[in-house]
């Protein structure tokens, strides 16, 4: 992905990012920029770099190079003034338990520098956001895990900051309050506060305008869902349903048509050039390797199949420059 | 530098410690337990030596010789033997810790040659405590035989004569003698320094232990910012429990204070800050508060009960032990608390140990604001 040039209009700008921890390398070479008002979603495996990058981008890592502007204003040159302008979520919870809903609120709003009598109406607000109306005397600790998840993201836009970093902000938290987070998530983008946000759900991703695919250090991809998974699959997707997938594709090896074969679960997505053509005959071969039960089924990509695929070709390249 | 800021981390950082009750515990209850315990433990007087009499002659001399040391608060007779041999029994089984022997011939001596000896023998396994009753068997003795001379001279008609030499000594500034006054000021800064140490030595480590550092470091606050808003607190609790200490050594132990309140008030703050800088510092170096307050305890109790004069005289100690005693940061207090309480001395007459003090403390919040990192990692 090569850096585009400097763009006075974009909240965030990365150039050339890299972050080594001794001779491992955490983050290589990683540019993008992010439009205003954008949510823009870290996708990848655990370990993929998604927290190294975010923390680089609000000032709490030193990048070993590159240069990260957030507002146009350099995070490891005037750090002090970045901090003012953004709000951060880290990925471990990390409000003060042994204080209380409101104590929590009011310290956030006092070391951003909040004005007492805004300070006010801005915890009122935080409060109604997260629908922790009736328990701000509650001590944290006693918080369910959702409510927690939406206090840290209150505490986090008191000073109203323009940009946002939240580090897998839904892990551990049920889906209908997972549900819930994204909603305030996009009234925040909405209300044009930039949001970089990391996940390793899949299913968050679709929630995103942009989505960086990442996966050991690199960013391997970058696009809204819809341009991701066309580009990532040159070509149409079978669903094979059979009772032993391993075995199913150890047998589509020998099968020409079958450019690729990932499994999903107890189910196949086999990459052919023509779904509709290749369906029967696909079946009739499995069935003549002792797997009478097989079905294959035309269906559209997901995101992960793009990811699969992604991966797949950016590790081909690495492999053959090295 | 925001105040805002400040005062929010200073309210939080109360707030925790209001709800902590092992800090709480620390901050209110130990100085008084720790007054009780080293103003009445640690008392380096003797008094009321147990003394056995071994009057192998019995006479009116030698009953008036036991009597003045019947009358000497610094000893008492607990019982008398009837041999040399049955000394070493009554030390062993610690009945008295000095034999006084007043042998056979004690009148025949006296009147007849005019001089005669007593023997004091003394159980020095505490050796300290071993020569000064030696001394103070010294002294009653003298009394006793200056008695005697004055009687004789009196007998045979001579004009009275006092000793041509006498000591009139005057102990000024302790006039009792009592080692209470001169230990409690001292205890009052080992307090300060341990509960101050170890309460700041707590407060960066909880934030990284509990993980709610890396959201505070996101923040725009400064380290300064953070040092002051985390110290703040500490500081106000310090100088409650500095007051408390010092009601308590003037008004429960009767220690006299003869200083200025306001030069007291200003080198306590000193003091306090010194030690909060130095737990801040533990706490911020270490990451783990077991492992700061460790430290702190070792850097606080050590060095202070041992070195800083509080106890035992740094003028008795060794010329290079005297040396290391100028880094014991408590040293300089424990000097201004004893001058201040006993003495009287104005701030000017203690120049020297304030200034050590506020170079002290320059130097450690230096270090500690800047041993502070602002990145995670």
């Amino acid at each position: 992905m090569n850096a585009a040039l400097p763009d006075a209009g974009a909240a965030i700008q990365v150039q050339h990012l890299c972050k080594r921890f001794g001779n491992f390398s955490a983050v290589s070479d990683v540019s993008f920029d992010v439009r205003p008002g954008e949510i823009l979603g870290f996708l990848g495996p655990n370990g993929a770099g998604k927290s190294t990058i975010i923390r680089m981008l609000c000032g709490l890592l030193r990048p070993s190079s590159g240069r990260v502007l957030v507002a146009g204003v350099d995070v490891v040159r005037k750090p002090e003034s970045v901090r003012r302008q953004i709000g951060y979520m880290s990925q471990k919870f990390s409000l003060y338990q042994d204080l209380t809903v409101e104590e929590n609120l009011r310290f956030f709003g006092g070391v951003y520098g909040v004005r007492n009598a805004k300070l006010q109406e801005r915890v009122r607000f935080a409060l109604d956001m997260a629908g922790l109306g009736g328990r701000a005397g509650s001590l944290v600790s006693e918080l369910a895990s959702g409510w927690k998840q939406r206090l840290a993201l209150g505490s986090a836009i008191l000073h109203e900051p323009k940009v946002l970093f939240l580090d897998e902000p839904t892990s551990g938290v049920d889906p209908i309050s997972r549900r819930r987070f994204w909603d305030l998530i996009h009234d925040l983008s909405a209300a044009a506060v930039t949001v970089i946000v990391s996940t390793h759900h899949m299913d968050e991703a679709a929630y995103c305008n942009r989505i960086a695919l990442i996966d050991r250090g690199r960013l391997i991809a970058l696009g809204s869902p819809k341009q991701l998974r066309e580009r990532a699959l040159s070509g149409q997707l079978l669903r094979v349903e059979c009772g032993a997938p391993a075995a199913a594709q150890a047998a589509l090896k020998s099968y020409g048509a079958a450019r690729d074969v990932a499994i999903f679960g107890s189910t196949l997505h086999v990459l052919v050039d023509d779904a509709a053509v290749r369906a029967a005959p696909l079946e009739e071969f499995l069935r003549s390797h002792g797997l009478p039960e097989a079905r294959a089924l035309p269906i559209d990509p997901t995101l992960e199949d793009a990811f699969v695929e992604l991966v797949r070709e950016e590790s081909a390249i690495v492999e053959a420059s090295a | 530098m925001k105040p805002r800021r400040v005062a929010a981390i200073a309210v939080k950082e109360l707030l925790q410690v209001w709800r902590d009750p092992r800090s709480l515990l620390m901050a209110l209850l130990m100085p008084l337990m720790q007054m009780l315990l080293l103003g009445y433990g640690m008392n380096l007087d003797i008094k009321h030596v147990p003394t056995c009499l071994l009057d192998l002659e019995s006479s009116q001399f030698s009953d008036s010789l036991a009597a003045r040391f019947r009358s000497s608060e610094y000893f008492e007779i607990v019982g008398g033997l009837a041999s040399q041999r049955d000394i070493p029994a009554a030390m062993d089984h610690s009945v008295c810790r000095m034999a006084l022997v007043i042998p056979v011939d004690f009148s025949r001596q006296l009147n007849g040659a005019g001089h005669a000896s007593v023997q004091a023998i003394l159980d020095a396994t505490d050796d300290n405590s071993a020569s000064l009753a030696a001394a103070y068997a010294n002294a009653v003795v003298s009394g006793f035989s200056a008695d005697v001379q004055m009687d004789t001279a009196r007998r045979y008609g001579s004009v009275v004569l006092n000793p041509p030499v006498q000591t009139q000594s005057r102990v000024w500034f302790n006039e009792d003698l009592a080692s209470r006054n001169f230990i409690i000021p001292g205890v009052v800064a080992l307090i300060l320094a341990l509960v101050g140490a170890q309460l700041s030595s707590l407060t960066v480590a909880r934030e990284w232990e509990r993980g709610t550092m890396e959201m505070l470091l996101a923040t725009p606050v400064t380290r300064m910012e953070l040092m002051i808003g985390k110290l703040a607190p500490y500081f106000l609790i310090g100088l409650l429990d500095a007051v408390f200490c010092l009601a308590f050594a003037l008004l429960w132990f009767g220690v006299p204070f003869r200083g200025s309140v306001l030069t007291l008030l200003f080198t306590t703050s000193l003091f306090l800050v010194v030690v909060l800088g130095i737990g801040y510092f533990l706490s911020v170096s270490v990451r783990s508060q077991v492992g700061a307050s460790q430290l702190a305890l070792l850097l606080t109790i050590m060095p202070i009960s041992l070195l800083s004069g509080y106890a035992f005289a740094i003028d008795q100690m060794p010329p290079v032990i005297q040396g290391i005693t100028y880094v014991v940061y408590a040293r300089y207090f424990v000097t201004i608390l004893k001058a201040l309480f006993l003495k009287g001395s104005g701030a000017l007459a203690l120049w020297a140990p304030i200034l050590g003090l506020v170079i002290y403390a320059v130097a450690v919040l230096t270090l500690a604001a800047r041993s502070f990192r602002r990145q995670l990692g």
